[in-house]
Protein backbone atom coordinates (compact mmCIF):
# COMPACT_ATOMS: atom_id res chain seq x y z
CA UNK A 1 0.00 0.00 0.00
CA UNK A 2 1.57 3.60 -1.26
CA UNK A 3 0.33 6.54 1.29
CA UNK A 4 0.59 4.01 4.07
CA UNK A 5 2.12 6.88 6.66
CA UNK A 6 -1.08 8.70 5.98
CA UNK A 7 -3.91 6.17 5.26
CA UNK A 8 -2.90 4.07 8.69
CA UNK A 9 -2.61 6.87 10.87
CA UNK A 10 -5.95 8.19 9.92
CA UNK A 11 -7.77 4.76 10.88
CA UNK A 12 -6.19 4.63 14.63
CA UNK A 13 -6.79 8.02 15.01
CA UNK A 14 -10.74 7.29 14.03
CA UNK A 15 -10.92 4.30 15.68
CA UNK A 16 -8.68 5.04 18.50
CA UNK A 17 -10.69 8.33 19.57
CA UNK A 18 -13.78 6.64 18.93
CA UNK A 19 -12.85 3.76 21.34
CA UNK A 20 -11.29 6.10 24.30
CA UNK A 21 -14.82 8.10 24.17
CA UNK A 22 -16.48 4.93 24.28
CA UNK A 23 -14.79 3.87 27.42
CA UNK A 24 -14.77 6.55 29.22
CA UNK A 25 -18.59 7.56 28.39
CA UNK A 26 -18.98 3.58 29.70
CA UNK A 27 -17.35 3.75 32.57
CA UNK A 28 -18.83 7.35 33.80
CA UNK A 29 -22.31 5.90 33.22
CA UNK A 30 -21.94 3.08 35.32
CA UNK A 31 -20.34 5.02 38.04
CA UNK A 32 -23.06 7.77 37.65
CA UNK A 33 -25.84 4.69 37.16
CA UNK A 34 -24.76 2.87 40.55
CA UNK A 35 -26.25 6.19 42.68
CA UNK A 36 -29.85 5.72 40.94
CA UNK A 37 -32.30 2.66 41.11
CA UNK A 38 -33.44 1.30 37.80
CA UNK A 39 -36.80 1.84 38.74
CA UNK A 40 -35.97 5.64 38.69
CA UNK A 41 -34.48 5.63 35.65
CA UNK A 42 -36.96 7.12 32.48
CA UNK A 43 -35.26 4.15 30.37
CA UNK A 44 -35.70 1.20 31.92
CA UNK B 1 -25.79 -8.51 35.66
CA UNK B 2 -28.59 -7.23 37.64
CA UNK B 3 -27.77 -7.19 41.75
CA UNK B 4 -29.16 -5.82 44.59
CA UNK B 5 -27.50 -3.04 46.41
CA UNK B 6 -27.85 -1.55 50.02
CA UNK B 7 -29.13 1.65 49.04
CA UNK B 8 -32.39 -0.06 47.90
CA UNK B 9 -33.49 -0.94 44.30
CA UNK B 10 -32.47 -2.88 41.79
CA UNK B 11 -28.89 -1.82 40.04
CA UNK B 12 -27.83 -2.80 36.48
CA UNK B 13 -24.10 -3.16 35.43
CA UNK B 14 -24.82 -1.08 32.16
CA UNK B 15 -26.61 1.82 33.76
CA UNK B 16 -27.39 3.60 30.55
CA UNK B 17 -27.92 0.47 28.50
CA UNK B 18 -31.27 -0.86 27.07
CA UNK B 19 -32.52 -3.78 24.51
CA UNK B 20 -32.55 -0.82 21.75
CA UNK B 21 -28.75 0.20 22.44
CA UNK B 22 -27.80 -3.18 23.06
CA UNK B 23 -28.67 -3.94 19.12
CA UNK B 24 -27.28 -0.98 17.85
CA UNK B 25 -23.79 -1.32 19.73
CA UNK B 26 -23.94 -4.93 18.31
CA UNK B 27 -24.46 -3.90 14.40
CA UNK B 28 -21.87 -1.15 15.14
CA UNK B 29 -19.37 -3.40 16.21
CA UNK B 30 -20.39 -6.06 13.59
CA UNK B 31 -19.69 -3.19 11.27
CA UNK B 32 -16.59 -1.52 12.23
CA UNK B 33 -14.24 -4.34 10.98
CA UNK B 34 -15.99 -5.19 8.00
CA UNK B 35 -15.35 -1.21 7.02
CA UNK B 36 -11.79 -1.82 7.99
CA UNK B 37 -12.06 -4.53 5.50
CA UNK B 38 -13.31 -3.48 2.62
CA UNK B 39 -11.42 0.36 3.63
CA UNK B 40 -8.20 -0.99 3.82
CA UNK B 41 -7.84 -3.95 1.93
CA UNK B 42 -10.61 -4.39 -1.21
CA UNK B 43 -11.57 -1.52 -2.29
CA UNK B 44 -9.91 -0.19 -5.11
CA UNK B 45 -7.17 2.34 -5.22
CA UNK B 46 -7.97 5.41 -7.23
CA UNK B 47 -6.02 6.57 -9.84
CA UNK B 48 -4.54 9.93 -9.22
CA UNK B 49 -4.56 9.75 -5.81
CA UNK B 50 -3.04 5.80 -4.90
CA UNK B 51 -4.07 4.28 -1.69
CA UNK B 52 -4.58 7.81 0.17
CA UNK B 53 -7.95 7.35 -1.12
CA UNK B 54 -8.84 4.55 1.75
CA UNK B 55 -8.96 7.79 4.08
CA UNK B 56 -11.97 9.14 2.36
CA UNK B 57 -13.81 6.25 4.31
CA UNK B 58 -13.06 7.81 7.75
CA UNK B 59 -12.82 11.46 6.53
CA UNK B 60 -16.19 11.49 5.27
CA UNK B 61 -18.21 9.54 7.79
CA UNK B 62 -16.50 12.14 10.42
CA UNK B 63 -17.51 14.75 8.29
CA UNK B 64 -21.25 13.65 7.96
CA UNK B 65 -21.29 13.03 11.65
CA UNK B 66 -20.17 16.41 12.36
CA UNK B 67 -22.88 18.30 10.53
CA UNK B 68 -25.88 15.36 11.63
CA UNK B 69 -24.77 16.48 15.31
CA UNK B 70 -24.79 19.41 14.91
CA UNK B 71 -27.98 19.64 13.27
CA UNK B 72 -28.98 17.87 15.83
CA UNK B 73 -28.26 20.48 18.32
CA UNK B 74 -29.89 22.85 16.67
CA UNK B 75 -33.49 21.16 16.49
CA UNK B 76 -32.88 20.32 19.95
CA UNK B 77 -32.05 23.85 20.16
CA UNK B 78 -34.98 25.07 18.53
CA UNK B 79 -37.83 23.15 20.11
CA UNK B 80 -36.44 23.62 23.48
CA UNK B 81 -36.47 27.80 23.08
CA UNK B 82 -39.94 26.79 21.47
CA UNK B 83 -42.78 27.12 25.00
CA UNK B 84 -45.14 24.18 23.57
CA UNK B 85 -41.87 21.91 22.99
CA UNK B 86 -39.79 23.14 26.48
CA UNK B 87 -37.86 20.31 28.01
CA UNK B 88 -35.31 19.66 29.89
CA UNK B 89 -35.10 16.69 27.42
CA UNK B 90 -34.20 18.34 24.49
CA UNK B 91 -31.56 20.24 26.10
CA UNK B 92 -29.34 17.16 26.99
CA UNK B 93 -30.42 15.82 23.73
CA UNK B 94 -28.23 18.89 22.49
CA UNK B 95 -25.46 19.20 24.40
CA UNK B 96 -24.67 15.23 24.20
CA UNK B 97 -24.98 15.18 20.45
CA UNK B 98 -22.70 18.79 20.33
CA UNK B 99 -20.02 16.81 22.37
CA UNK B 100 -19.75 13.86 19.66
CA UNK B 101 -20.27 16.59 16.81
CA UNK B 102 -17.24 18.21 18.51
CA UNK B 103 -15.15 14.43 18.58
CA UNK B 104 -16.06 14.15 15.14
CA UNK B 105 -15.30 17.56 13.45
CA UNK B 106 -12.05 17.23 15.18
CA UNK B 107 -11.25 13.88 13.47
CA UNK B 108 -12.59 15.15 10.02
CA UNK B 109 -10.35 18.05 10.33
CA UNK B 110 -7.49 15.36 11.55
CA UNK B 111 -7.98 12.72 8.62
CA UNK B 112 -8.28 15.86 6.75
CA UNK B 113 -4.94 17.10 7.16
CA UNK B 114 -3.25 13.29 6.93
CA UNK B 115 -5.05 13.50 3.43
CA UNK B 116 -4.15 16.81 2.71
CA UNK B 117 -0.09 15.85 3.28
CA UNK B 118 -0.01 13.63 -0.10
CA UNK B 119 -2.66 15.48 -2.13
CA UNK B 120 -1.88 18.82 -1.59
CA UNK B 121 1.78 18.62 -0.08
CA UNK B 122 1.07 20.36 2.91
CA UNK B 123 -1.34 19.43 6.18
CA UNK B 124 -3.25 22.22 6.72
CA UNK B 125 -3.75 25.93 4.14
CA UNK B 126 -6.12 28.22 4.91
CA UNK B 127 -8.58 26.96 2.58
CA UNK B 128 -12.01 28.38 2.54
CA UNK B 129 -12.93 24.48 3.30
CA UNK B 130 -10.89 23.90 5.90
CA UNK B 131 -10.92 27.45 7.56
CA UNK B 132 -14.70 27.31 8.24
CA UNK B 133 -14.71 23.77 9.75
CA UNK B 134 -11.58 25.14 12.11
CA UNK B 135 -14.36 27.52 13.02
CA UNK B 136 -16.75 25.52 13.61
CA UNK B 137 -14.76 23.13 16.32
CA UNK B 138 -13.97 26.29 17.98
CA UNK B 139 -17.91 27.29 18.26
CA UNK B 140 -19.07 24.92 18.98
CA UNK B 141 -16.17 24.23 22.04
CA UNK B 142 -17.63 27.66 22.96
CA UNK B 143 -20.90 25.86 23.36
CA UNK B 144 -19.85 23.45 25.58
CA UNK B 145 -18.05 25.83 27.87
CA UNK B 146 -21.31 27.59 28.02
CA UNK B 147 -22.99 24.18 29.09
CA UNK B 148 -20.64 23.86 31.89
CA UNK B 149 -21.22 28.13 33.49
CA UNK B 150 -22.66 27.46 36.44
CA UNK B 151 -26.40 27.78 36.39
CA UNK B 152 -29.86 26.71 37.06
CA UNK B 153 -30.73 24.04 34.51
CA UNK B 154 -33.14 25.93 32.93
CA UNK B 155 -31.16 28.76 32.62
CA UNK B 156 -28.18 26.84 31.34
CA UNK B 157 -30.61 25.07 28.99
CA UNK B 158 -31.58 28.72 27.62
CA UNK B 159 -28.37 30.07 26.99
CA UNK B 160 -26.73 26.43 25.28
CA UNK B 161 -30.16 26.65 22.94
CA UNK B 162 -29.10 30.31 21.66
CA UNK B 163 -25.74 29.54 21.45
CA UNK B 164 -26.50 26.25 19.84
CA UNK B 165 -28.21 27.90 17.26
CA UNK B 166 -25.93 31.16 16.57
CA UNK B 167 -22.95 28.09 16.26
CA UNK B 168 -25.22 26.01 13.18
CA UNK B 169 -25.09 28.83 10.94
CA UNK B 170 -21.52 28.06 10.31
CA UNK B 171 -22.69 24.62 9.06
CA UNK B 172 -24.16 25.49 5.73
CA UNK B 173 -21.15 28.10 5.03
CA UNK B 174 -18.82 25.00 5.66
CA UNK B 175 -20.85 23.08 3.37
CA UNK B 176 -21.07 25.35 0.61
CA UNK B 177 -17.90 27.10 1.12
CA UNK B 178 -16.09 25.03 -2.07
CA UNK B 179 -19.41 26.71 -4.09
CA UNK B 180 -18.82 29.96 -3.02
CA UNK B 181 -14.89 30.43 -2.56
CA UNK B 182 -12.06 29.23 -4.66
CA UNK B 183 -11.05 26.23 -2.65
CA UNK B 184 -8.19 23.33 -2.79
CA UNK B 185 -10.59 21.18 -1.16
CA UNK B 186 -12.61 19.40 -4.23
CA UNK B 187 -16.25 19.58 -4.76
CA UNK B 188 -19.09 17.35 -3.30
CA UNK B 189 -18.22 13.89 -4.54
CA UNK B 190 -21.35 12.26 -3.63
CA UNK B 191 -23.83 14.63 -2.15
CA UNK B 192 -23.98 16.77 -5.09
CA UNK B 193 -26.83 18.66 -6.64
CA UNK B 194 -27.07 16.46 -9.42
CA UNK B 195 -27.40 12.74 -7.72
CA UNK B 196 -24.73 11.96 -9.51
CA UNK B 197 -22.20 10.22 -7.52
CA UNK B 198 -18.25 10.97 -8.66
CA UNK B 199 -17.42 7.58 -7.56
CA UNK B 200 -16.80 3.66 -8.20
CA UNK B 201 -19.08 1.77 -7.86
CA UNK B 202 -16.73 -0.67 -5.08
CA UNK B 203 -15.72 3.17 -3.39
CA UNK B 204 -19.55 3.96 -3.49
CA UNK B 205 -20.56 0.62 -1.60
CA UNK B 206 -18.01 0.85 1.14
CA UNK B 207 -18.29 4.48 1.74
CA UNK B 208 -22.00 3.64 2.19
CA UNK B 209 -21.31 0.91 4.28
CA UNK B 210 -19.23 3.29 6.53
CA UNK B 211 -21.69 6.01 6.76
CA UNK B 212 -23.56 3.64 8.17
CA UNK B 213 -21.63 2.26 10.89
CA UNK B 214 -20.34 5.68 11.94
CA UNK B 215 -24.30 6.77 11.91
CA UNK B 216 -24.67 3.52 14.29
CA UNK B 217 -22.20 4.72 16.26
CA UNK B 218 -23.36 8.18 16.54
CA UNK B 219 -26.75 7.19 17.52
CA UNK B 220 -25.30 4.44 20.09
CA UNK B 221 -23.00 7.26 21.64
CA UNK B 222 -25.89 10.38 21.66
CA UNK B 223 -28.19 7.71 23.52
CA UNK B 224 -25.81 6.76 26.41
CA UNK B 225 -24.55 10.23 26.83
CA UNK B 226 -28.14 11.78 26.91
CA UNK B 227 -28.83 9.15 29.45
CA UNK B 228 -25.59 9.88 31.67
CA UNK B 229 -26.26 13.36 31.15
CA UNK B 230 -30.00 12.78 32.98
CA UNK B 231 -27.91 10.94 35.77
CA UNK B 232 -25.90 13.79 36.24
CA UNK B 233 -28.53 15.99 36.42
CA UNK B 234 -29.91 13.66 39.22
CA UNK B 235 -27.18 13.86 41.32
CA UNK B 236 -26.87 17.40 40.97
CA UNK B 237 -30.74 17.69 42.28
CA UNK B 238 -29.97 15.18 44.97
CA UNK B 239 -26.82 17.06 46.74
CA UNK B 240 -28.64 20.39 46.42
CA UNK B 241 -31.74 18.65 48.49
CA UNK B 242 -29.18 17.48 50.82
CA UNK B 243 -27.28 20.38 51.20
CA UNK B 244 -30.79 22.31 51.94
CA UNK B 245 -31.60 19.43 54.27
CA UNK B 246 -28.75 20.45 56.17
CA UNK B 247 -29.04 24.06 56.44
CA UNK B 248 -32.36 23.82 57.80
CA UNK B 249 -31.24 21.52 60.05
CA UNK B 250 -28.23 23.43 60.83
CA UNK B 251 -31.13 26.36 61.55
CA UNK B 252 -33.45 24.88 63.58
CA UNK B 253 -31.74 22.35 66.04
CA UNK B 254 -33.69 19.61 67.18
CA UNK B 255 -32.07 20.01 70.43
CA UNK B 256 -33.15 22.97 72.50
CA UNK B 257 -30.22 24.86 74.11
CA UNK B 258 -29.67 24.18 78.14
CA UNK B 259 -32.12 26.14 80.47
CA UNK B 260 -29.53 28.38 81.71
CA UNK B 261 -28.27 29.83 78.62
CA UNK B 262 -31.67 31.06 78.16
CA UNK B 263 -32.45 32.75 81.18
CA UNK B 264 -31.01 36.63 81.59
Amino acid sequence: MNYAEYVIPAYIVVFGSVAAFTAVLVARGRRLGRGVPDEDKPWT
Amino acid sequence: MVKAVETGGTHNDNATGTRATRVIGVLALVGVPLVLLLGLVTSPEDVEMGDSVRIMYVHVPSAWLAYLAFGVTAVCSALYLWPRTRSLTLDRFAGASAEIGVLFTGLALATGMLWGRPTWGVFWTWDARLTSTALLFLLFLGYLAIRRLPALPEQRAKRAAIAGLIAFIDVPIVHLSVEWWRSLHQDATVARRDLDAQLDGAMLFTLFLSLTVFTLIYVWLLLHRQRQLWLEDHAGALSLDQAIAARHAEASPAVPPPAEVLQP
